[in-house]
Protein backbone atom coordinates (compact mmCIF):
# COMPACT_ATOMS: atom_id res chain seq x y z
CA UNK A 1 0.00 0.00 0.00
CA UNK A 2 1.16 3.30 -0.97
CA UNK A 3 -0.08 6.57 0.30
CA UNK A 4 -0.11 10.40 -0.43
CA UNK A 5 -0.11 12.55 2.21
CA UNK A 6 -0.66 16.18 1.69
CA UNK A 7 1.21 18.15 4.34
CA UNK A 8 -0.26 21.07 5.79
CA UNK A 9 1.49 24.47 5.34
CA UNK A 10 1.03 27.84 6.63
CA UNK A 11 2.17 30.19 4.40
CA UNK A 12 5.96 28.88 3.02
CA UNK A 13 6.59 26.69 6.19
CA UNK A 14 5.05 23.29 7.11
CA UNK A 15 2.37 23.20 9.80
CA UNK A 16 4.41 20.61 11.67
CA UNK A 17 1.92 19.18 14.24
CA UNK A 18 -0.78 19.15 11.95
CA UNK A 19 1.15 16.80 9.61
CA UNK A 20 3.28 14.71 11.82
CA UNK A 21 -0.04 13.75 13.54
CA UNK A 22 -1.78 13.04 10.27
CA UNK A 23 1.11 11.00 9.37
CA UNK A 24 0.86 8.74 12.45
CA UNK A 25 -2.41 7.92 10.93
CA UNK A 26 -1.18 7.16 6.90
CA UNK A 27 1.65 5.11 8.16
CA UNK A 28 -1.00 2.82 9.51
CA UNK A 29 -2.47 2.55 5.91
CA UNK A 30 1.35 2.20 4.03
CA UNK A 31 4.29 3.85 3.36
CA UNK A 32 4.17 7.09 3.07
CA UNK A 33 5.02 10.14 0.65
CA UNK A 34 4.44 13.92 1.59
CA UNK A 35 3.18 16.29 -0.78
CA UNK A 36 4.31 19.74 0.32
CA UNK A 37 2.54 22.09 -2.14
CA UNK A 38 2.77 25.91 -2.24
CA UNK A 39 5.15 29.00 -2.76
CA UNK A 40 8.93 28.75 -1.38
CA UNK A 41 8.38 25.86 0.16
CA UNK A 42 12.09 24.64 0.20
CA UNK A 43 12.18 25.05 4.00
CA UNK A 44 8.54 23.11 4.23
CA UNK A 45 9.83 19.98 2.27
CA UNK A 46 13.31 19.49 4.12
CA UNK A 47 11.28 19.55 7.54
CA UNK A 48 8.77 17.17 6.32
CA UNK A 49 12.04 14.45 4.84
CA UNK A 50 12.73 14.60 8.80
CA UNK A 51 9.67 13.41 10.01
CA UNK A 52 10.34 9.92 11.11
CA UNK A 53 8.37 6.79 8.50
CA UNK A 54 8.39 9.82 5.61
CA UNK A 55 9.48 7.28 2.54
CA UNK A 56 9.66 10.23 -0.05
CA UNK A 57 8.59 14.24 -0.57
CA UNK A 58 7.43 15.58 -3.54
CA UNK A 59 7.99 19.22 -3.72
CA UNK A 60 5.72 21.48 -5.95
CA UNK A 61 6.98 24.57 -6.11
CA UNK A 62 4.12 27.34 -7.53
CA UNK A 63 2.39 29.98 -7.26
CA UNK A 64 -0.68 28.32 -8.29
CA UNK A 65 -0.44 26.79 -4.65
CA UNK A 66 0.53 29.67 -2.66
CA UNK A 67 -2.60 29.85 -0.89
CA UNK A 68 -4.60 27.31 -0.99
CA UNK A 69 -7.31 27.60 -3.81
CA UNK A 70 -9.22 24.52 -4.17
CA UNK A 71 -9.32 23.85 -7.86
CA UNK A 72 -5.63 24.38 -8.65
CA UNK A 73 -4.68 22.02 -5.45
CA UNK A 74 -6.98 19.51 -6.21
CA UNK A 75 -6.24 19.14 -9.91
CA UNK A 76 -2.30 19.04 -8.78
CA UNK A 77 -3.04 16.00 -6.23
CA UNK A 78 -4.84 14.26 -8.85
CA UNK A 79 -2.93 14.43 -11.57
CA UNK A 80 -0.17 12.52 -9.05
CA UNK A 81 -2.83 9.67 -7.42
CA UNK A 82 -2.12 7.18 -10.07
CA UNK A 83 -0.01 4.56 -7.83
CA UNK A 84 -1.34 5.58 -4.34
CA UNK A 85 -3.80 3.50 -2.44
CA UNK A 86 -4.51 6.43 -0.02
CA UNK A 87 -4.62 9.90 -0.20
CA UNK A 88 -4.63 11.44 3.21
CA UNK A 89 -4.56 14.98 4.93
CA UNK A 90 -4.95 16.02 8.53
CA UNK A 91 -8.69 17.51 8.85
CA UNK A 92 -8.08 20.98 8.72
CA UNK A 93 -9.87 23.95 7.11
CA UNK A 94 -7.92 24.23 3.74
CA UNK A 95 -8.06 19.98 3.68
CA UNK A 96 -11.77 19.57 4.11
CA UNK A 97 -12.14 22.26 1.04
CA UNK A 98 -9.61 20.34 -1.25
CA UNK A 99 -9.93 16.32 -0.24
CA UNK A 100 -13.55 16.46 -1.67
CA UNK A 101 -12.67 17.68 -4.57
CA UNK A 102 -9.89 15.13 -5.47
CA UNK A 103 -12.15 12.66 -4.08
CA UNK A 104 -15.46 13.21 -6.60
CA UNK A 105 -12.54 14.00 -9.58
CA UNK A 106 -11.11 9.96 -9.23
CA UNK A 107 -14.64 9.16 -8.51
CA UNK A 108 -14.30 7.57 -5.08
CA UNK A 109 -16.14 8.65 -1.75
CA UNK A 110 -13.82 10.88 0.88
CA UNK A 111 -13.64 9.61 4.19
CA UNK A 112 -13.88 12.68 6.67
CA UNK A 113 -12.62 13.29 9.90
CA UNK A 114 -11.08 9.56 10.89
CA UNK A 115 -10.40 9.14 14.18
CA UNK A 116 -9.46 5.56 13.77
CA UNK A 117 -7.59 3.54 11.19
CA UNK A 118 -9.00 0.00 11.95
CA UNK A 119 -7.32 -1.73 8.69
CA UNK A 120 -6.51 -0.26 5.55
CA UNK A 121 -9.83 -0.34 3.98
CA UNK A 122 -12.24 0.65 7.23
CA UNK A 123 -11.67 3.82 9.58
CA UNK A 124 -14.01 5.14 12.14
CA UNK A 125 -15.20 9.05 12.35
CA UNK A 126 -17.70 10.72 14.60
CA UNK A 127 -21.01 11.29 13.71
CA UNK A 128 -24.01 13.56 14.72
CA UNK A 129 -21.91 16.13 16.02
CA UNK A 130 -19.71 12.91 18.36
CA UNK A 131 -23.14 11.63 19.49
CA UNK A 132 -22.11 8.24 17.45
CA UNK A 133 -19.03 6.96 16.45
CA UNK A 134 -19.58 4.89 13.26
CA UNK A 135 -17.43 2.40 11.69
CA UNK A 136 -17.30 2.28 7.85
CA UNK A 137 -15.41 0.23 5.06
CA UNK A 138 -14.71 1.49 1.79
CA UNK A 139 -14.97 -0.37 -1.36
CA UNK A 140 -13.10 2.31 -3.27
CA UNK A 141 -10.20 1.77 -5.28
CA UNK A 142 -8.86 4.56 -3.48
CA UNK A 143 -9.12 5.88 -0.36
CA UNK A 144 -9.46 9.40 0.37
CA UNK A 145 -8.93 10.58 4.08
CA UNK A 146 -8.79 13.55 6.53
CA UNK A 147 -7.75 12.65 9.75
CA UNK A 148 -8.91 14.28 12.69
CA UNK A 149 -5.40 15.10 14.37
CA UNK A 150 -6.34 15.20 18.04
CA UNK A 151 -6.64 11.63 18.32
CA UNK A 152 -3.22 10.71 16.65
CA UNK A 153 0.39 11.60 18.68
CA UNK A 154 2.73 13.42 16.21
CA UNK A 155 5.41 11.26 14.61
CA UNK A 156 8.67 12.57 15.86
CA UNK A 157 11.33 13.83 13.93
CA UNK A 158 14.74 11.11 12.67
CA UNK A 159 14.10 10.47 8.82
CA UNK A 160 15.75 11.67 6.20
CA UNK A 161 13.81 11.31 3.20
CA UNK A 162 14.63 12.11 -0.45
CA UNK A 163 13.13 15.50 -1.70
CA UNK A 164 11.88 15.36 -5.35
CA UNK A 165 10.22 18.01 -7.45
CA UNK A 166 6.71 17.38 -9.05
CA UNK A 167 5.79 19.26 -12.10
CA UNK A 168 2.81 21.27 -11.42
CA UNK A 169 -0.74 21.02 -13.30
CA UNK A 170 -1.52 24.28 -14.31
CA UNK A 171 -4.35 26.79 -12.45
CA UNK A 172 -7.60 27.09 -14.88
CA UNK A 173 -7.96 30.34 -12.91
CA UNK A 174 -11.70 29.16 -11.75
CA UNK A 175 -10.81 31.28 -8.63
CA UNK A 176 -8.57 34.15 -7.24
CA UNK A 177 -6.75 34.96 -3.83
CA UNK A 178 -7.76 38.60 -2.84
CA UNK A 179 -6.39 38.56 1.04
CA UNK A 180 -6.21 36.66 4.44
CA UNK A 181 -7.69 38.51 7.38
CA UNK A 182 -5.22 35.94 10.00
CA UNK A 183 -4.41 37.47 13.67
CA UNK A 184 -1.35 37.83 14.84
CA UNK A 185 -0.81 36.18 17.87
CA UNK A 186 2.26 35.29 19.86
CA UNK A 187 -0.27 32.72 21.56
CA UNK A 188 0.28 28.53 20.93
CA UNK A 189 -1.83 27.72 17.62
CA UNK A 190 -5.28 26.16 19.16
CA UNK A 191 -5.21 22.28 17.63
CA UNK A 192 -2.07 22.09 19.35
CA UNK A 193 -1.44 23.81 22.81
CA UNK A 194 -1.05 21.88 25.49
CA UNK A 195 -2.93 23.58 27.87
CA UNK A 196 -6.33 25.95 26.09
CA UNK A 197 -8.38 28.26 27.77
CA UNK A 198 -12.28 28.75 26.56
CA UNK A 199 -14.69 31.15 26.96
CA UNK A 200 -18.67 30.86 26.30
CA UNK A 201 -21.89 32.78 26.24
CA UNK A 202 -21.07 33.55 29.97
CA UNK A 203 -18.61 35.89 29.64
CA UNK A 204 -20.88 38.33 27.68
CA UNK A 205 -18.86 40.69 25.88
CA UNK A 206 -15.83 40.89 23.56
CA UNK A 207 -14.16 43.10 26.11
CA UNK A 208 -14.82 40.66 28.74
CA UNK A 209 -13.03 38.44 27.13
CA UNK A 210 -10.17 39.98 27.98
CA UNK A 211 -10.14 37.75 31.79
CA UNK A 212 -10.22 34.74 29.65
CA UNK A 213 -7.52 35.96 27.64
CA UNK A 214 -5.44 37.08 30.60
CA UNK A 215 -5.47 33.59 32.09
CA UNK A 216 -4.30 31.79 29.10
CA UNK A 217 -1.30 33.95 28.85
CA UNK A 218 -0.61 33.57 32.19
CA UNK A 219 -0.83 29.50 31.61
CA UNK A 220 0.96 30.24 28.37
CA UNK A 221 -2.21 28.96 26.48
CA UNK A 222 -4.02 29.35 23.92
CA UNK A 223 -7.57 31.09 23.90
CA UNK A 224 -10.84 29.51 22.53
CA UNK A 225 -14.17 30.08 22.57
CA UNK A 226 -17.83 28.41 22.47
CA UNK A 227 -20.18 28.68 19.08
CA UNK A 228 -22.85 31.07 20.86
CA UNK A 229 -19.90 33.39 22.30
CA UNK A 230 -18.77 33.56 18.50
CA UNK A 231 -21.88 33.97 17.27
CA UNK A 232 -22.41 37.13 19.57
CA UNK A 233 -19.40 38.44 18.58
CA UNK A 234 -17.50 37.93 21.54
CA UNK A 235 -14.88 36.25 20.06
CA UNK A 236 -13.33 35.61 16.65
CA UNK A 237 -14.46 32.55 14.76
CA UNK A 238 -11.00 30.54 14.59
CA UNK A 239 -11.40 30.76 18.17
CA UNK A 240 -14.28 28.05 17.91
CA UNK A 241 -13.86 24.87 19.82
CA UNK A 242 -16.81 22.27 18.91
CA UNK A 243 -17.73 19.81 16.03
CA UNK A 244 -18.06 22.30 13.30
CA UNK A 245 -15.35 24.73 14.98
CA UNK A 246 -11.69 23.12 15.96
CA UNK A 247 -11.34 19.78 17.60
CA UNK A 248 -8.51 20.12 20.08
CA UNK A 249 -7.06 17.85 22.80
CA UNK A 250 -5.16 19.38 25.12
CA UNK A 251 -3.23 18.57 28.46
CA UNK A 252 -5.60 20.82 30.42
CA UNK A 253 -8.95 22.48 28.97
CA UNK A 254 -9.87 25.39 30.73
CA UNK A 255 -13.80 25.97 30.13
CA UNK A 256 -15.26 29.12 31.89
CA UNK A 257 -18.90 30.37 30.98
CA UNK A 258 -19.48 27.59 29.06
CA UNK A 259 -23.02 25.57 29.58
CA UNK A 260 -21.22 22.17 27.20
CA UNK A 261 -24.02 21.58 24.65
CA UNK A 262 -23.02 18.41 22.52
CA UNK A 263 -21.20 20.65 19.64
CA UNK A 264 -18.61 21.81 21.83
CA UNK A 265 -18.05 18.69 23.63
CA UNK A 266 -17.45 17.04 20.84
CA UNK A 267 -14.71 19.79 20.11
CA UNK A 268 -12.83 18.97 23.44
CA UNK A 269 -13.90 16.21 25.34
CA UNK A 270 -10.53 14.04 24.78
CA UNK A 271 -8.71 17.00 26.37
CA UNK A 272 -6.83 15.06 29.06
CA UNK A 273 -8.26 17.19 32.38
CA UNK A 274 -11.36 19.32 31.68
CA UNK A 275 -11.93 22.37 34.43
CA UNK A 276 -15.43 24.02 34.07
CA UNK A 277 -16.00 27.33 36.03
CA UNK A 278 -19.87 27.81 35.64
CA UNK A 279 -22.31 29.92 38.11
CA UNK A 280 -25.06 26.99 36.66
CA UNK A 281 -24.29 23.74 39.18
CA UNK A 282 -26.79 21.86 36.30
CA UNK A 283 -24.45 23.04 33.19
CA UNK A 284 -23.87 19.89 30.96
CA UNK A 285 -19.93 20.54 31.17
CA UNK A 286 -19.86 19.48 35.06
CA UNK A 287 -20.79 15.72 33.85
CA UNK A 288 -17.30 15.95 31.00
CA UNK A 289 -15.04 17.72 34.04
CA UNK A 290 -12.55 16.61 36.44
CA UNK A 291 -12.37 19.03 38.50
CA UNK A 292 -15.84 21.47 38.65
CA UNK A 293 -16.53 25.39 39.95
CA UNK A 294 -19.31 26.62 40.85
CA UNK A 295 -19.20 29.99 40.67
CA UNK A 296 -19.05 33.19 38.90
CA UNK A 297 -16.18 33.34 36.40
CA UNK A 298 -15.81 36.78 36.98
CA UNK A 299 -14.64 36.46 39.90
CA UNK A 300 -13.02 33.15 39.46
CA UNK A 301 -10.97 33.47 36.59
CA UNK A 302 -9.05 36.95 37.80
CA UNK A 303 -8.79 34.89 41.42
CA UNK A 304 -7.40 32.22 39.20
CA UNK A 305 -4.96 33.89 36.95
CA UNK A 306 -3.55 35.53 40.13
CA UNK A 307 -2.85 32.44 42.04
CA UNK A 308 -1.25 29.59 39.34
CA UNK B 1 -29.70 35.07 -12.85
CA UNK B 2 -30.93 31.66 -11.06
CA UNK B 3 -29.64 30.31 -7.69
CA UNK B 4 -29.86 26.70 -6.71
CA UNK B 5 -30.01 25.45 -3.35
CA UNK B 6 -29.81 21.96 -2.21
CA UNK B 7 -32.10 21.02 1.45
CA UNK B 8 -31.20 18.46 3.51
CA UNK B 9 -33.88 16.77 5.70
CA UNK B 10 -31.83 15.59 8.83
CA UNK B 11 -32.94 15.22 12.94
CA UNK B 12 -33.72 18.14 14.56
CA UNK B 13 -31.14 20.21 15.87
CA UNK B 14 -31.96 19.76 19.20
CA UNK B 15 -33.00 16.28 19.75
CA UNK B 16 -30.18 14.02 20.54
CA UNK B 17 -29.37 10.90 18.68
CA UNK B 18 -29.52 8.01 19.30
CA UNK B 19 -27.59 4.91 18.07
CA UNK B 20 -30.33 1.86 16.98
CA UNK B 21 -29.42 -1.60 18.80
CA UNK B 22 -28.18 -3.24 15.84
CA UNK B 23 -25.55 -0.90 15.45
CA UNK B 24 -26.35 0.44 11.78
CA UNK B 25 -27.06 3.38 12.43
CA UNK B 26 -28.58 6.38 14.46
CA UNK B 27 -32.59 5.67 15.29
CA UNK B 28 -34.81 8.35 12.85
CA UNK B 29 -38.42 6.76 13.30
CA UNK B 30 -40.39 8.70 14.95
CA UNK B 31 -38.46 11.89 15.52
CA UNK B 32 -38.49 15.34 14.89
CA UNK B 33 -36.81 16.10 11.55
CA UNK B 34 -36.03 19.28 10.41
CA UNK B 35 -34.00 21.34 7.32
CA UNK B 36 -30.35 20.83 8.04
CA UNK B 37 -29.53 24.58 9.92
CA UNK B 38 -26.40 25.42 7.54
CA UNK B 39 -29.00 24.49 4.29
CA UNK B 40 -31.06 27.23 5.86
CA UNK B 41 -28.33 29.53 5.94
CA UNK B 42 -27.94 28.50 2.22
CA UNK B 43 -31.59 29.20 1.41
CA UNK B 44 -31.71 32.80 3.50
CA UNK B 45 -28.68 34.17 1.62
CA UNK B 46 -30.59 33.36 -1.81
CA UNK B 47 -33.09 35.13 -0.77
CA UNK B 48 -31.04 37.52 0.49
CA UNK B 49 -29.28 38.15 -2.83
CA UNK B 50 -32.86 38.07 -4.35
CA UNK B 51 -33.53 41.17 -2.36
CA UNK B 52 -30.66 42.87 -3.13
CA UNK B 53 -31.85 41.85 -6.68
CA UNK B 54 -28.65 40.25 -7.89
CA UNK B 55 -30.34 36.53 -8.24
CA UNK B 56 -34.13 36.45 -10.01
CA UNK B 57 -35.48 33.18 -9.02
CA UNK B 58 -34.41 30.40 -6.19
CA UNK B 59 -34.86 27.11 -7.02
CA UNK B 60 -34.57 24.45 -4.05
CA UNK B 61 -33.78 20.77 -4.44
CA UNK B 62 -33.82 17.71 -2.32
CA UNK B 63 -32.55 14.29 -2.51
CA UNK B 64 -33.58 11.61 -0.31
CA UNK B 65 -37.05 10.17 0.88
CA UNK B 66 -40.05 11.04 -0.35
CA UNK B 67 -40.58 13.50 3.02
CA UNK B 68 -38.34 15.34 2.35
CA UNK B 69 -41.06 17.30 0.42
CA UNK B 70 -41.56 19.07 4.21
CA UNK B 71 -38.20 20.58 4.26
CA UNK B 72 -38.91 21.61 0.43
CA UNK B 73 -42.15 23.25 1.59
CA UNK B 74 -39.89 25.27 4.03
CA UNK B 75 -37.45 26.55 2.50
CA UNK B 76 -40.26 27.40 0.14
CA UNK B 77 -42.63 29.05 2.66
CA UNK B 78 -38.89 31.21 3.80
CA UNK B 79 -38.75 32.67 0.26
CA UNK B 80 -37.90 30.08 -2.58
CA UNK B 81 -39.49 29.83 -5.78
CA UNK B 82 -39.98 26.58 -6.79
CA UNK B 83 -38.60 23.29 -5.85
CA UNK B 84 -37.91 20.00 -7.09
CA UNK B 85 -37.78 16.35 -4.92
CA UNK B 86 -35.35 13.55 -6.11
CA UNK B 87 -36.85 10.65 -4.46
CA UNK B 88 -33.88 8.35 -3.84
CA UNK B 89 -34.55 6.06 -0.87
CA UNK B 90 -37.52 4.53 0.73
CA UNK B 91 -36.36 4.25 4.37
CA UNK B 92 -35.74 7.28 6.37
CA UNK B 93 -32.54 5.54 7.44
CA UNK B 94 -30.97 5.42 4.01
CA UNK B 95 -28.27 8.06 4.02
CA UNK B 96 -27.19 9.23 0.21
CA UNK B 97 -23.37 9.61 -0.10
CA UNK B 98 -22.04 13.05 -0.99
CA UNK B 99 -20.88 11.48 -4.02
CA UNK B 100 -24.48 10.16 -5.56
CA UNK B 101 -26.01 13.58 -3.90
CA UNK B 102 -23.43 15.63 -6.09
CA UNK B 103 -24.18 13.30 -9.12
CA UNK B 104 -27.61 13.90 -8.96
CA UNK B 105 -27.34 17.63 -8.64
CA UNK B 106 -24.75 18.13 -11.53
CA UNK B 107 -27.49 16.55 -13.66
CA UNK B 108 -29.89 19.13 -11.76
CA UNK B 109 -27.25 22.31 -12.63
CA UNK B 110 -26.93 20.87 -16.39
CA UNK B 111 -31.19 21.20 -16.71
CA UNK B 112 -31.94 24.08 -14.55
CA UNK B 113 -28.45 26.15 -15.67
CA UNK B 114 -27.66 28.43 -12.40
CA UNK B 115 -25.28 30.85 -12.38
CA UNK B 116 -24.28 29.99 -8.26
CA UNK B 117 -25.63 26.63 -6.19
CA UNK B 118 -25.50 27.33 -2.22
CA UNK B 119 -25.30 24.59 -0.12
CA UNK B 120 -24.76 23.89 3.66
CA UNK B 121 -21.03 23.52 4.64
CA UNK B 122 -21.99 19.96 6.19
CA UNK B 123 -25.04 18.07 7.01
CA UNK B 124 -25.80 17.96 10.96
CA UNK B 125 -26.32 13.93 10.35
CA UNK B 126 -23.19 12.40 8.83
CA UNK B 127 -20.97 15.78 9.52
CA UNK B 128 -18.83 14.97 6.18
CA UNK B 129 -18.81 18.52 4.78
CA UNK B 130 -18.21 17.55 1.00
CA UNK B 131 -21.48 17.58 -1.16
CA UNK B 132 -20.66 21.12 -2.18
CA UNK B 133 -16.82 20.27 -3.45
CA UNK B 134 -17.23 17.14 -5.38
CA UNK B 135 -19.94 19.06 -6.87
CA UNK B 136 -17.85 21.85 -7.86
CA UNK B 137 -15.42 19.10 -8.99
CA UNK B 138 -18.42 17.19 -11.35
CA UNK B 139 -19.18 20.52 -13.29
CA UNK B 140 -15.58 21.65 -13.12
CA UNK B 141 -16.90 24.62 -11.34
CA UNK B 142 -14.76 27.09 -8.92
CA UNK B 143 -15.94 26.83 -5.23
CA UNK B 144 -15.76 28.85 -2.47
CA UNK B 145 -16.38 26.92 0.47
CA UNK B 146 -17.36 28.04 4.40
CA UNK B 147 -18.27 31.42 3.65
CA UNK B 148 -19.30 34.19 6.32
CA UNK B 149 -19.75 36.83 3.23
CA UNK B 150 -21.04 36.94 -0.19
CA UNK B 151 -21.18 39.73 -2.61
CA UNK B 152 -22.15 39.39 -6.22
CA UNK B 153 -19.61 41.76 -8.34
CA UNK B 154 -20.83 40.96 -12.37
CA UNK B 155 -19.34 37.77 -13.22
CA UNK B 156 -18.07 37.01 -10.15
CA UNK B 157 -18.24 36.90 -6.77
CA UNK B 158 -16.51 38.14 -3.90
CA UNK B 159 -16.12 35.57 -1.06
CA UNK B 160 -15.19 35.54 2.72
CA UNK B 161 -14.62 32.50 3.81
CA UNK B 162 -13.97 31.19 7.69
CA UNK B 163 -10.22 29.39 7.59
CA UNK B 164 -8.10 28.27 10.64
CA UNK B 165 -6.14 31.26 10.82
CA UNK B 166 -9.35 33.62 10.57
CA UNK B 167 -11.04 34.74 7.32
CA UNK B 168 -9.80 34.25 3.76
CA UNK B 169 -11.53 36.56 1.07
CA UNK B 170 -11.43 34.81 -2.49
CA UNK B 171 -13.24 35.65 -6.04
CA UNK B 172 -14.49 32.92 -7.89
CA UNK B 173 -15.85 32.92 -11.41
CA UNK B 174 -19.53 32.21 -11.99
CA UNK B 175 -20.65 29.84 -12.26
CA UNK B 176 -19.51 28.87 -8.72
CA UNK B 177 -20.30 26.48 -5.77
CA UNK B 178 -20.76 28.24 -2.37
CA UNK B 179 -21.25 26.12 1.15
CA UNK B 180 -22.22 28.61 3.48
CA UNK B 181 -20.73 28.72 7.51
CA UNK B 182 -22.27 29.32 10.81
CA UNK B 183 -21.65 33.13 10.52
CA UNK B 184 -22.85 34.25 6.90
CA UNK B 185 -26.54 35.41 8.01
CA UNK B 186 -29.23 34.43 10.64
CA UNK B 187 -32.36 32.69 8.59
CA UNK B 188 -36.02 34.05 9.02
CA UNK B 189 -38.29 32.13 10.33
CA UNK B 190 -41.36 31.34 7.94
CA UNK B 191 -44.39 33.59 8.44
CA UNK B 192 -48.00 31.88 8.05
CA UNK B 193 -49.43 33.74 5.63
CA UNK B 194 -46.11 32.50 3.45
CA UNK B 195 -46.19 28.86 5.17
CA UNK B 196 -49.89 29.10 3.18
CA UNK B 197 -48.74 30.31 0.23
CA UNK B 198 -45.59 28.11 -0.28
CA UNK B 199 -48.55 25.61 -0.51
CA UNK B 200 -49.44 26.24 -3.89
CA UNK B 201 -45.76 27.09 -5.15
CA UNK B 202 -44.53 24.87 -7.75
CA UNK B 203 -42.70 21.20 -6.48
CA UNK B 204 -41.80 18.67 -9.25
CA UNK B 205 -40.92 15.07 -8.20
CA UNK B 206 -38.17 13.24 -9.79
CA UNK B 207 -36.10 10.08 -9.10
CA UNK B 208 -32.74 9.46 -8.47
CA UNK B 209 -33.16 6.97 -11.94
CA UNK B 210 -34.67 9.80 -14.42
CA UNK B 211 -31.24 11.24 -13.44
CA UNK B 212 -29.39 7.79 -14.39
CA UNK B 213 -27.46 8.30 -11.24
CA UNK B 214 -26.26 4.70 -9.03
CA UNK B 215 -26.72 6.00 -5.68
CA UNK B 216 -25.09 2.77 -3.90
CA UNK B 217 -22.84 3.66 -1.25
CA UNK B 218 -19.46 3.84 -1.84
CA UNK B 219 -18.68 2.63 2.32
CA UNK B 220 -20.57 0.63 4.26
CA UNK B 221 -21.53 0.55 7.73
CA UNK B 222 -19.89 -1.76 9.45
CA UNK B 223 -20.95 -0.83 13.04
CA UNK B 224 -22.33 2.27 14.94
CA UNK B 225 -21.80 2.89 18.29
CA UNK B 226 -22.05 5.63 21.45
CA UNK B 227 -19.28 7.48 21.90
CA UNK B 228 -17.07 6.98 24.93
CA UNK B 229 -18.36 8.28 27.64
CA UNK B 230 -16.42 10.41 30.34
CA UNK B 231 -17.32 10.66 34.04
CA UNK B 232 -17.76 13.71 35.85
CA UNK B 233 -15.11 14.63 38.54
CA UNK B 234 -15.50 16.18 41.30
CA UNK B 235 -16.31 19.49 42.27
CA UNK B 236 -14.18 21.61 44.46
CA UNK B 237 -14.97 24.57 46.74
CA UNK B 238 -12.53 27.64 45.96
CA UNK B 239 -10.45 28.73 43.49
CA UNK B 240 -7.39 27.41 45.63
CA UNK B 241 -8.70 23.57 46.21
CA UNK B 242 -8.94 24.07 42.10
CA UNK B 243 -5.16 24.99 42.23
CA UNK B 244 -4.04 22.54 44.88
CA UNK B 245 -6.00 20.12 41.99
CA UNK B 246 -4.06 21.42 38.94
CA UNK B 247 -0.49 20.94 40.46
CA UNK B 248 -1.38 17.39 41.89
CA UNK B 249 -1.98 16.81 38.47
CA UNK B 250 1.31 18.53 37.10
CA UNK B 251 -0.70 20.03 34.79
CA UNK B 252 0.24 23.87 35.91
Amino acid sequence: MAVLLIAETHGADLATDATAKALSAAKAMGEVTVLVAGQGIDGAADAAAKLDGVAKVLKADDAAYAHGLAEPLADLVVSLASGYSHIVAPATASAKNVMPRVAALLDVMVISDVSAVVDADTFERPIYAGNAMQTVKSSDATKVVTVRTSTFDAAGEGGSASVETAAGAGDKGLSAWVEDKVAESDRPELTSAKIVVSGGRGVGSEADFKIIEALADKLGAAVGASRAAVDSGFAPNDWQVGQTGKVVAPELYIAAGISGAIQHLAGMKDSKIIVAINKDEEAPIFQVADYGLVADLFDAVPELTEKL
Amino acid sequence: MKVLVPVKRVIDYNVKARVKADGSGVDLANVKMSMNPFDEIAVEEAIRLKEKGAVEEIVVVSIGVKQAQETLRTALAMGADRAILVVAADDVHTDIEPLAVAKILAKVVEEEAPKMVILGKQAIDNDMNATGQMLAALLGWGQATFASEVVVEGEAAKVTREVDGGLQTIEVKLPAIVTTDLRLNEPRYASLPNIMKAKKKPLEEKTADDYGVDVTPRLSVVKTEEPQGRSAGIKVGSVDELVAKLKEAGVV
